[in-house]
Parts: C-alpha cells; structure tokens; sequence
C-alpha cells in the first residue's frame, strides 16, 4: 500500500509521452516486415512470448527456453547422429578438395557425385520420401562438420535445401511434396531460392517479377530476373516470388501482393547467366536467373496466394540456426589451425603461446567459438521443441557466428602471420568465403534492425496495454501494481528485475548476476526510448544498433551460462575450461552491454551521432572524402 | 573400423554384387561400442551382424587364440561358405587370427590377398608375399585375409548408415558359443555363404 502514491507519480511521468501509436512501424525492410504477421494481433491484446529474446525487451527473464541447456536428443537420435558424425567427417577430409573446388570454381563432378550419394542433399527432407528426415539440431551437427572443411560446398548444399525447397518443406501441400522431394533429396535434382533482384535487395517486398493469372485461369504467366542467385545455373526446381494481382476481401479492389511459387526449368522460358566471379565460395554456383513468360500451373502456388512474403520470411528464419553451427565449424578449424602454429612456432626463444599477445587473441577466438556454438544449439533445440517464435533468437546467431567466424579467421590468419597470407595454407580462402555470411541471408545491418524492432515493438504493445489500463485504473488494479511495484523498485534502486542465480551452477553466480543486471537495463532502456520516441524511434538507428548489439550480447551470455552450467553439473572433463571461458565472456559482454545502452542517454555521444550523420552528408555529396589533403594538392 | 577389415567387408559386398556371394553377416567381439563398427559394415553392404559381447575389463585379456576359437565356432554354426578377415590390427599387429581360425576349421586358407576370382568351383587367389605376388587356388569353404591393395574400401553413405538401422544385429556371449574364455577383438570378421 505504501507503494502507491509512487505509482500515481511514476506513471504520471511517462503518460502525456506515451500516446504515439508504437504499432505502427513502416520500415519495409526484408527481415523487419515479418512483424505484419502479428501486427493485427497486437492491437487486441499483447501476447505473451514465451522467447527469451522477446521477453527481454520488456525487462523479464522468461527462461524455459534457455534453462536448462535443452536437450532434446533421444537416446536413438543420439545413436544414429553418431553413426553419422564420422563418415560425414571423413568424406570431407578424404574426398573434398577444398582448395580444388575453389580453383576450378565448381563442386568437382566426383564429389558433387559422392556428395549426393551421401545423402547430404535432402538431410531434412523425411524418410517418407527419401531424405534422411533429420532434426534440426541433428542437421546442424552435421552442417557444422561441412563447415569445417568447405564453406563453398556448404552453400550449395545450403542454397539447395536450407532455403532453396525449405519452402516445400514448410509450406508444400502433399502432392507438392510427392512431386519434388523424392528426387530433391537425392540430388538428382538441384534447388534454389530466387527472391533478389537488381533493383530489390534487403527491400525484398519491392520486387518486381511478375505472375499474371493467364486468360482461362489454368495458370500464371512469370516474368521477371533475378540476381545472384546460388545454384542459379545448376538447378532445376526454383522457389520464385513474385508479384500478383490479389483481391483484398477488405477493401474489395486488387493489389500487388508477393506470392511464390514452384518453377521447374523445364516449363520453358527459364534461363540462366554464366557463373558469377565472387570474392568467396567460388565453389558455389552463383548466377542471375531469367524468367520469359513461364507458365506456371496454378497448382505450383507455394503456401497461399499473396502470402509470397510471409514464405519468404519463414524459409529465411528457418534456415538461419544452420548457418551459426556451420560457423563455430569454421571457426573450430581456424583455432585448431592457430592453436598448432602457436604451439610450434619458436620466435626470440619462446613458443609463440607464450606470449600474451598470442594468448589473448587464442582466449577470444575460442570464446566466441563457445559463444556461437552455444547459440546455434539452443535455438536448433527450441526449434525442435517446437517452438515458433525463434525469429529473434535466430538472427541473433546469425549476426553473432558471422563475426564471430571472421573475428576468428582473421585472427588465425594474424597468428600464422606470412604462413596464413599464403594460399597454400588454405585460411585465405576461409577469410575470402566468410565474408559473404555478414552479407547474404539478411544483411547483419538490416537483421539489427530487426532484432531490435521486432523486440521494442513487442514491449510496446505491452506498454500500450498499460495505458489502456490507465484509463480505468480501479478494473486494472492488479496489473497496475505489478508494473508500479516494478518501476518504484528501479527508481529506488532496488533490484527488480529478474534473478538467474537460481538457474545456474554456483560457479556462474557472478556471471549469472551480471546478466541480471542487464537485463533490467536493458528494459528499462527500452521503455524510455519508446517514451521518448514513440514510433519515430524506427528512424534511430544509430541507437537501434547499440539496442540490438546489446541484445545479440545478452542472449550470448544466457545461452553461454546455460551451457556451462549444464557441462559444470555433469561434470564434464572440460567444466573447468568452459568456466574460464563462460566467466570472462560475461564479464566483458556485461561492461560493452552497459556502455552501449548509456550511450543512448549519454547527450554528448548522441550529439555525435548526428554529427555523424552530418560527416556521412558531406562526403557522398562531395563524391569522395571531403577534407583538403595535408599537402594541399 | 579396422583399414585392413575395411577391406574384407568392400570384398565381400563386391562379392555380392557380383552375385557370388548370397549372404553377408558382420561379427564383431567386444563392449556394446563394438556396434557402431558393426553399424558400419551392415551400411557398407552387410546383411546382418552378431556382437558377441565382451565387457571391456576382460577384452583387455583377450588374444588371437580366443578370436579364432569364436570365430570358428560361429562360422560352423552360421553354416557360412567363406570367411573374410583383415590380415591383421592395426594396434598390435599380430597377424594370426586368420591363421588359426583355418587350423580350428581345417579349411584351406588364402592370407594377404590381393586378388580374388572365382573359377568354377574354387577360388583362385593371389597373395602379396615377400618379393611378390602368389597366385593359389582353394577349395570352399575356406579362410580369407585381406591385403592393403584388395580394394578401396567405399564409403558408408547416411542413407545406407540410416537403412543399416532395420537390419538385425544380434547379441550374443561367449557362452552362446560354449566357451568361457572372454574373446574379443577390435576387428571385424566378415562371412558370407556361396551362391
């Protein structure tokens, strides 16, 4: 009772500001549209996410997703994933040439043979139809091991089944499936995913290529190209997206919707460019595809009509956990590099691991390696769990392997020094194929944008039930004095927010209440920019950044903390190690976190960031850097 | 699995692909991980297998003698045609279970082959033997162990890893066999029957 007249004064505070409708952010961007899925929802009455990623964004810890590790291997998976892990590893090592691949700038004929026989082009597809019917968490084991070895023939397999029929997979009705996936998961036939476009990269509701309903209704007629797409010369089913004309129930008049569709080569008209030269996986096939007045019969409508855009989002969200555990395969192979070169090395009398500055660059390579692996699981785990709000989770791991792999390869190249510059070692090519990852799947810039927006809407909607609570306070009693309690407890600088201890093994304590401590933050953050904001904060993204690099760091350390915890109460042979690794990667992860988030309070630093803007203004005005040389001339 | 035993199971589905051979059973000797291996052989091309179990204390003691004294009881009760072996481990490179698992059979025996046809009712089998090659024939059943340059073994795709799952592996002990000794060896012994 105490606490009231609190309340009254702390929400008197933030109501006036609060009114802007938080619902409606119109960034069209790749990743940040999927939140049309539950825009409509939202209005109603806010859900309740069960992701932890979500949740964080309101200031809450919910954590079944997180503790304990999930495991969600049963003892005959387990069996059979063994069985698989070794002749996976030993193809690559015995039978894929790397280097030769990436010379000849194609999967070698032999290989893409053996490659096929292995069963590693339909890993996921179900047994039923021939594929080996593999989880996701099975399937990113075995990823992980392509990753290792071949980042090249990684994305052909990727391109082929992580996205290029995922959308059958997801969205094919029975004969759709019965049709393709037999002869997809052998490899007789190859997959691929068209939906960019010279004029529509990140902003892929803006494409162009167009499916018009032909005459007599039997089928549509595309027309259009894409580019850049991997596999677009060698496959011969093609997941397509395109606009068509939909009838709105609503509003009764047509408009452009983005539907996708299923296009086999062989309906004609379908043609392909000559490979692209790449910085990286050269292996990989990467061309621009043409699309000439192919009909496509109306039964090849993958998903519903109009709902190309919502297909799209999902396949991508899908195949994203795979791309993080293909990683930490990468990055496990750069630190066994590093580590051997340091062990051997003898410079001024010493082994180079000797030396701190070695050490250092060793310590983190192998942190953010534990990091990405940690995540890569947990997410496939929860979406073997079933569960369907990993969006945020996903890329997160996303935007988290694809640095972390190029922090660790360039690392490794740093350590081997002129050795790791030559190509005959072979981590120039790791360095050249991995910088795509930053890039492809959802640029890391735009999927920041989404963790974070997708995360501040979520607590808006809550933030807005408050209000609607406000307006009939006595009916709303008990929520009132929920979050009041809350918010007086932050403002007295009592600890509020949620608690972890109780999760994690006593070693992890310390780490476990730092995390905590962001998490608090990190809500509170959030709900004071959406205060001072409202909508308009989808144009902050100097600030969305810091929000998101925040996040991807908090997720980073619950994932990490319930990994090590798990391996300390097994009492694993590597619980000591995993300890080091797990404590100093929270204790940093927590001083970055502080400092991203003050920044957004901070006047100085966000006088910068428009100065910022302003420095960004000058130079592509000016063509080039603005400044007059010192010289003069 | 054991390179050289590798070998041995690639020639007998090579047997089988060339309809010689009719039926292919794995064995192996030791704890239950003995069963990957086994797994192996079955997705290689093995119709079914028999783990003879051995707790892994005891197959610490075990020796050649042991292996052979098993192996040739079950190729008697197997009613097999054709015993295949590599020709040695690769850990302690004893070289002799072939040897004597001929000598509890009285079968013929053809060690370090490099080469194997059949000719009409017989075997003819060249053998790598210091300062060359050794073609021999013998009559069926008969023991075989498998060389270095018999084959490129192939690899056990997963499908084939995933169908091996279905087919049977049997549990057995030594006792089944009416020895007490505990037996056990890293190798796989391969035996297949005639067509």
């Amino acid at each position: 009772m105490l606490r009231l007249p609190q309340i009254g004064r702390i929400i008197a505070v933030f109501r006036p500001k609060a009114t802007n409708n938080l619902l409606t952010f119109g960034l069209r961007t790749t990743a940040v549209a999927q939140k049309t899925q539950w825009r409509g929802k939202a209005t109603q009455s806010p859900r309740e996410s069960r992701s932890f990623a979500m949740s964080l964004f309101r200031g809450q810890a919910i954590t079944d997703q997180i503790f304990p590790y999930p495991e969600v291997l049963d003892e005959d998976q387990k069996q059979t994933l063994t069985e698989l892990v070794d002749p996976c590893a030993k193809f690559f090592e015995e039978v894929n040439d790397a280097t030769k691949n990436d010379q000849i700038e194609k999967v070698d004929d032999e290989t893409l043979q053996g490659l096929k026989e292995m069963g590693a082009f339909g890993l996921q597809v179900p047994l039923d139809f021939g594929g080996l019917g593999l989880t996701n968490t099975m399937y990113a084991r075995l990823v992980e091991i392509v990753g290792a070895h071949d980042l090249g023939v990684g994305i052909t397999l990727g391109a082929h089944q992580s996205i290029g029929f995922k959308g059958i997979l997801l969205f094919g009705n029975q004969e759709q499936k019965k049709k393709y996936l037999p002869s997809l998961a052998i490899g007789e036939q190859i997959a691929c995913f068209c939906l960019t476009e010279p004029s529509s990269g990140s902003d892929a509701s803006s494409i162009r290529s167009r499916a018009e309903l032909s005459e007599d209704g039997s089928h549509y007629i595309l027309n259009g190209s894409k580019i850049w797409i991997s596999n677009g010369g060698i496959a011969d089913i093609f997941t397509v997206f395109a606009q068509t004309r939909v009838l709105d129930d609503k509003l009764g008049t047509e408009r452009d919707k983005v539907t996708a569709f299923i296009v086999e080569r062989n309906f004609g008209g379908v043609s392909s460019g000559l490979p692209e030269k790449k910085m990286g996986i050269k292996a990989s096939n990467t061309a621009e595809v043409y699309f000439d007045n192919v009909q496509i019969p109306k039964e090849n409508i993958l998903g519903e009509i109009g709902d190309g855009f919502k297909v799209a989002m999902n396949i991508l969200n899908n195949g994203r956990f795979g791309m993080a555990a293909c990683l930490s395969g990468t990055m496990k192979s750069c630190i066994t590099a590093a580590a051997a070169h340091a062990g051997q090395r003898t410079q001024f009398g010493r082994r180079l691991e000797s030396f701190g500055s070695i050490q250092e660059k060793i310590a983190r390579m192998s942190m953010v390696q534990y990091v990405t692996e940690s995540m890569a699981y947990m997410v496939s785990a929860n979406m073997d769990q079933g569960s369907t709000e990993f969006q945020i989770e996903a890329a997160i791991s996303k935007i988290y392997a694809s640095e972390a792999a190029w922090y660790c390869a360039d690392e490794a190249v740093q350590i081997l020094g002129g050795l790791g510059y030559m190509k005959d070692f072979g981590l120039e090519r790791v360095v050249r194929d991995l910088r795509i990852f930053r890039i492809f799947e959802g640029t890391n810039d735009i999927l920041r944008l989404f963790v974070a927006l997708t995360g501040i809407q979520y607590a808006g909607s809550h933030l807005k039930e408050l209000q609607k609570a406000l307006k009939n306070p006595a009916a709303n009693l008990g929520l009132l004095v929920d979050v009041g309690a809350t918010r007086a407890k932050r403002i007295v600088g009592l600890t509020s927010g949620p608690s972890l201890k109780e999760y994690v093994h006593p070693d992890l304590t310390d780490s476990a209440d730092k995390t905590a401590k962001c998490i608090t933050l990190f809500g509170e953050i959030v709900e004071s920019l959406l205060i001072k904001h409202g909508k308009k904060i989808v144009e902050e993204q100097f600030i969305l950044n810091r929000i998101a690099d925040s996040a991807i760091n908090i997720y980073a350390m619950v994932s990490t903390l319930s990994r090590t915890s798990r391996s300390l109460e097994q009492k694993l042979p590597s619980a000591t190690h995993e300890t080091l690794l797990c404590n100093v990667f929270c204790e940093e992860a927590h001083d970055q976190v502080r400092e991203y988030l003050k920044i957004t309070k901070d006047q100085q630093k966000l006088k910068n960031f428009q100065k910022m803007s302003m420095i960004s203004r000058d130079i592509v005005e000016y063509g080039s850097t603005a400044a007059t040389h010192p010289l003069g001339f | 699995m054991n390179p050289f035993d590798e070998i041995a199971v690639e020639e007998a589905v090579r047997l089988k692909e060339k309809k010689i051979a009719k039926e292919i059973i794995a064995v192996s000797f030791g704890p239950t991980q003995c069963q990957e291996t086994l797994r192996t052989a079955l997705a290689m091309g093995a119709d079914k297998a028999i783990l003879v179990e051995v707790p892994a204390k005891e197959y610490e003691t075990m020796q050649p003698y042991h292996v052979s004294k098993l192996l040739s009881k079950i190729a008697q009760e197997e009613k097999v045609d054709l015993l295949f072996l590599g020709k040695q481990a690769i850990d302690d490179d004893c070289n002799q279970t072939a040897q004597m698992t001929a000598a509890f059979l009285d079968w013929p025996q053809a060690t370090f082959a490099s080469r194997i046809e059949k000719t009409n009712e017989n075997l003819k089998v060249t053998r790598e033997i210091d300062g060359g090659l050794e073609n021999i024939e013998v009559k069926i059943p008969a023991v075989i162990s498998a060389d270095l340059r018999l084959n490129e073994p192939r690899y056990a795709t997963l499908p084939n890893i995933m169908k091996a799952k279905k087919k049977p592996l049997a549990k057995k002990k030594p006792a089944d066999y009416g020895l007490r000794t505990p037996q056990c060896w890293h190798n796989i012994y391969v035996i297949y029957g005639l067509v």
